[in-house]
């Protein structure tokens, strides 16, 4: 079996579309977003199609972020795209390319296209900045954003009788205490690169690569082999062959180590909240800001958000993109984001969801649940702490995800690890490069 | 005395076999010439750009020790599943061919799991072997054996041998059942009126006898292993930690689909392509040879 035979298996599955509704413009909408998030996704697409009289949008859940990327590719080259397809931040660089070379249709462009009323100044700055050009243009929505908190097990913590760390050595006194009290792996996390490497390095203000993290051109490099990178992941190796830290898997494959008590402190996307609310019972939990690094700054910086935006990709009728402009506007409406943030846990991307979020009290009956939008804008963000852009990142995530677990298995060293780390992400780099220059 | 049959016509028998002959060429050929082509070019993941890089992509493949690792995973991999896979499904088969009550029913058991789908036995394995809630790692947990696969590559291998191998067990069951099945009789019988036991009756005339079987088994379990488990590595391990579990089909997959890097995913193919070649030819050519027809 070749790949080619793979690629036509899936573009076949792809153009598999659901039943269409009589006479209105068809809208499809790709998305990874399963169980929970899911739901709320297709509310979203069925209130808005209730209330349109042309449109309608398909709402298609494609598999996670990987499968529903690649699947859109694979279908843009057979010709079957659909409109609206949701990437993940890490997909940025890979789309911003597409968009030079007209695979993308800009968001602001649609709008304008579309006659649509929009206000880019609306959106949190720092949820916007990750996904603009060089001229400030939003290239796609943002539509799930989140940034990774610290999730701590109230109940253990109070029993092992500490209070919620603040700082990495607080995590490790901590993470002792409560081994000493019968958690069995007391620290975990997830999306490992995402949240010990890209936000530890945005959180205290240094660069994990060259370039201003890759905004500034495709010629950027890794750097993330720094000594604070390396000392910090050296601390989790060494937590590990304490027992007080546990390794759970890729992604979110640890989530079931907090949600069953066997990890008390985790850290992951705030996006984790509307799942915890429903599955955690017989514990408090509760959400705070990333723990700090004293020996490397004195105070946090601001943390980058993770999680995905809508795109639209080239080559259907006008009348089709009017109803997706018309969708965006009505998901940017505050009454759906602070229904999709009070729900999810990912933040806000308007101002106006957020002050209604207030208003209706939301932080006063659910507390921590603004650490995440508060973490994004603590400072204003700097070169080091406004996002990253790196070509081929999916797979520099991967080797990233290889070299921390043989650094977790007690193969490597840190050093060791996050120098191979670097040698092989820059050659992804620079294949990237020449494969888009 | 033989009869012959012979076409009348002689466009009949081309005829006959151009569906064959379509299907392969639309199938099997023309994706491979065009992995061939691909792995020469470098382009960006939606195609608008394609760059000759002559062979680059092979060069760059065989200066990753990742890569070269892989081989070998691969080939304990797809030695473990085969060798795993035919040991246990012999015994079964021997074991089911003696049983006399309801033999129909354990037939029946046995080559159910053969229906499930590899992407499904991924699953199943997957919360069986799950460090936090499979059942499987709380009794090895019981016995004092600490298993967690998402940390230690060894644990991951297994596991993912040790499932595609309970995958592959019913097909080779049948095959062996068959083949035990068309064993004369009388074969055995004599053997065992001049005092053979049963182990050396199984040593001396059923091995041997089934051994048309069994190379035809281990030319399948070899293909299988080495292209038929992507699915179910992709729902256990997903080639990790590490690389551990990355078999060289898995990389193809991840090179390709995950980091949308065409060519080498394509030089990639082609290598795999051109080992299985390579490896059918050398069993049909030396293994065969230790076959009694």
């Amino acid at each position: 079996m070749t790949f080619k035979t793979i690629l036509t298996a899936t573009t076949a599955l792809a153009i598999a579309a659901p039943a269409f509704a009589a006479d209105k413009a068809q809208v499809q909408f790709w998305h990874a977003m399963g169980g929970e998030l899911g739901t709320i996704v297709d509310k979203f697409a069925t209130d808005y199609n209730a209330g349109s009289e042309t449109c309608q949008i398909n709402a298609i859940y494609k598999g996670n972020y990987t499968e529903n990327m690649t699947a859109a590719i694979a279908a843009f080259r057979a010709g079957e795209q659909p409109h609206v397809v949701q990437v993940f931040e890490v997909g940025t660089a890979t789309m911003m390319a597409a968009e030079d070379k007209g695979a993308v249709y800009p968001v602001y462009k649609l709008m304008q296209d579309a006659g649509v009323d929009f206000d880019q100044s609306a959106y949190l700055p720092a949820v916007i900045s990750y996904y603009t050009d060089t001229d400030d243009n939003l290239l796609s929505l943002p539509f799930n954003s989140s940034t990774p908190v610290m999730w701590y097990n109230k109940t253990a913590l109070d029993a092992a009788g500490v209070a919620v760390p603040t700082t990495w050595d607080e995590v490790e006194a901590a993470a002792r205490a409560l081994k000493a009290n019968g958690v069995e792996k007391p620290f975990s996390m997830g999306w490992q690169s995402w949240t010990q490497i890209e936000n530890f390095s945005a959180w205290h203000n240094i660069p994990m690569a060259s370039e201003e993290n890759g905004f500034a051109s495709l010629k950027t490099e890794f750097t993330f082999n720094n000594d604070a990178v390396v000392n910090h992941i050296q601390r989790i190796a060494d937590m590990g062959k304490e027992g007080l830290f546990g390794y759970g898997g890729r992604r979110g494959d640890s989530r079931g180590m907090f949600v069953n008590g066997e990890t008390a402190l985790w850290i992951n996307s705030s996006g984790y909240y509307g799942g915890f609310k429903t599955d955690i019972k017989d514990f408090e939990f509760g959400q705070t800001m990333l723990p700090l690094e004293t020996s490397v700054a004195d105070a946090p910086q601001n943390s980058i958000i993770g999680g995905a935006t809508l795109w639209v990709l080239n080559g259907h009728q006008s009348d089709e993109y009017k109803c997706v402009a018309e969708f965006f506007q009505y998901l940017s409406q505050p009454e759906q984001q602070a229904f999709w943030h009070q729900n999810t846990g990912y933040v806000p991307i308007t101002t106006a969801a957020y002050e209604l979020s207030k208003e209706q009290g939301f932080y006063e009956t659910d507390p921590g649940t603004d650490t995440a939008i508060k973490q994004l804008s603590l400072n204003a963000p700097t070169p080091n702490s406004k996002g990253i852009r790196f070509g081929n990142f999916v797979q520099a995530r991967d080797v990233i995800n290889e070299e921390l677990e043989a650094v977790w298995a007690g193969d490597k060293t840190a050093r060791e690890a996050l120098d191979a780390a670097v040698k092989r992400g820059n050659a992804l780099l620079r294949k990237f490069e020449d494969a888009n220059s | 005395m033989q009869k012959r049959v012979i076409f009348r016509s002689k466009s009949l028998p081309y005829l006959l076999v151009l569906p064959q002959i379509v299907i392969t060429l639309v199938f099997f050929f023309w994706p491979s010439y065009q992995a061939l082509e691909s792995s020469f070019f470098i382009e960006d993941a939606f195609g608008f750009s394609r760059e000759w890089v002559g062979l680059r992509n092979y060069a760059e493949l065989f200066a990753d020790p990742g890569y070269l690792r892989s081989f070998r995973t691969t080939l304990i991999f797809g030695l473990s599943v085969a060798a795993l896979a035919l040991g246990m499904s012999l015994g079964l088969a021997v074991a089911a061919n003696r049983v006399l009550r309801a033999a129909q029913v354990y037939r029946t058991l046995l080559i159910w799991p053969y229906a499930v789908a590899p992407a499904l036995a991924g699953v199943i394995w997957y919360f069986l072997m799950n460090p936090s809630m499979g059942i499987v790692a709380y009794w090895l947990e019981g016995l004092g054996v600490e298993w967690n696969h998402y940390v230690n590559g060894d644990q991951a291998l297994l596991l993912v041998v040790v499932a595609a191998a309970w995958k592959q067990v019913s097909y080779n069951f049948l095959f062996f059942l068959a083949g035990l099945q068309s064993i004369p009789k009388s074969l055995i019988e004599a053997a065992a009126i001049d005092r053979a036991g049963p182990i050396r009756r199984f040593w001396t005339i059923t091995l041997p006898l089934l051994s048309p079987t069994t190379f035809f088994l281990l030319v399948v379990n070899l293909v299988y292993a080495f292209f038929d488990t992507f699915a179910l590595i992709h729902a256990t391990t997903e080639g990790g930690p590490a690389d551990a579990t990355s078999v060289l089909v898995f990389r193809v997959y991840n090179t390709g689909f995950i980091g949308q890097d065409y060519g080498s995913s394509a030089a990639q193919s082609v290598i795999l392509m051109a080992l299985v070649m390579g490896m059918t030819f050398i069993q049909f050519r030396y293994v065969e040879r230790k076959v009694n027809y």
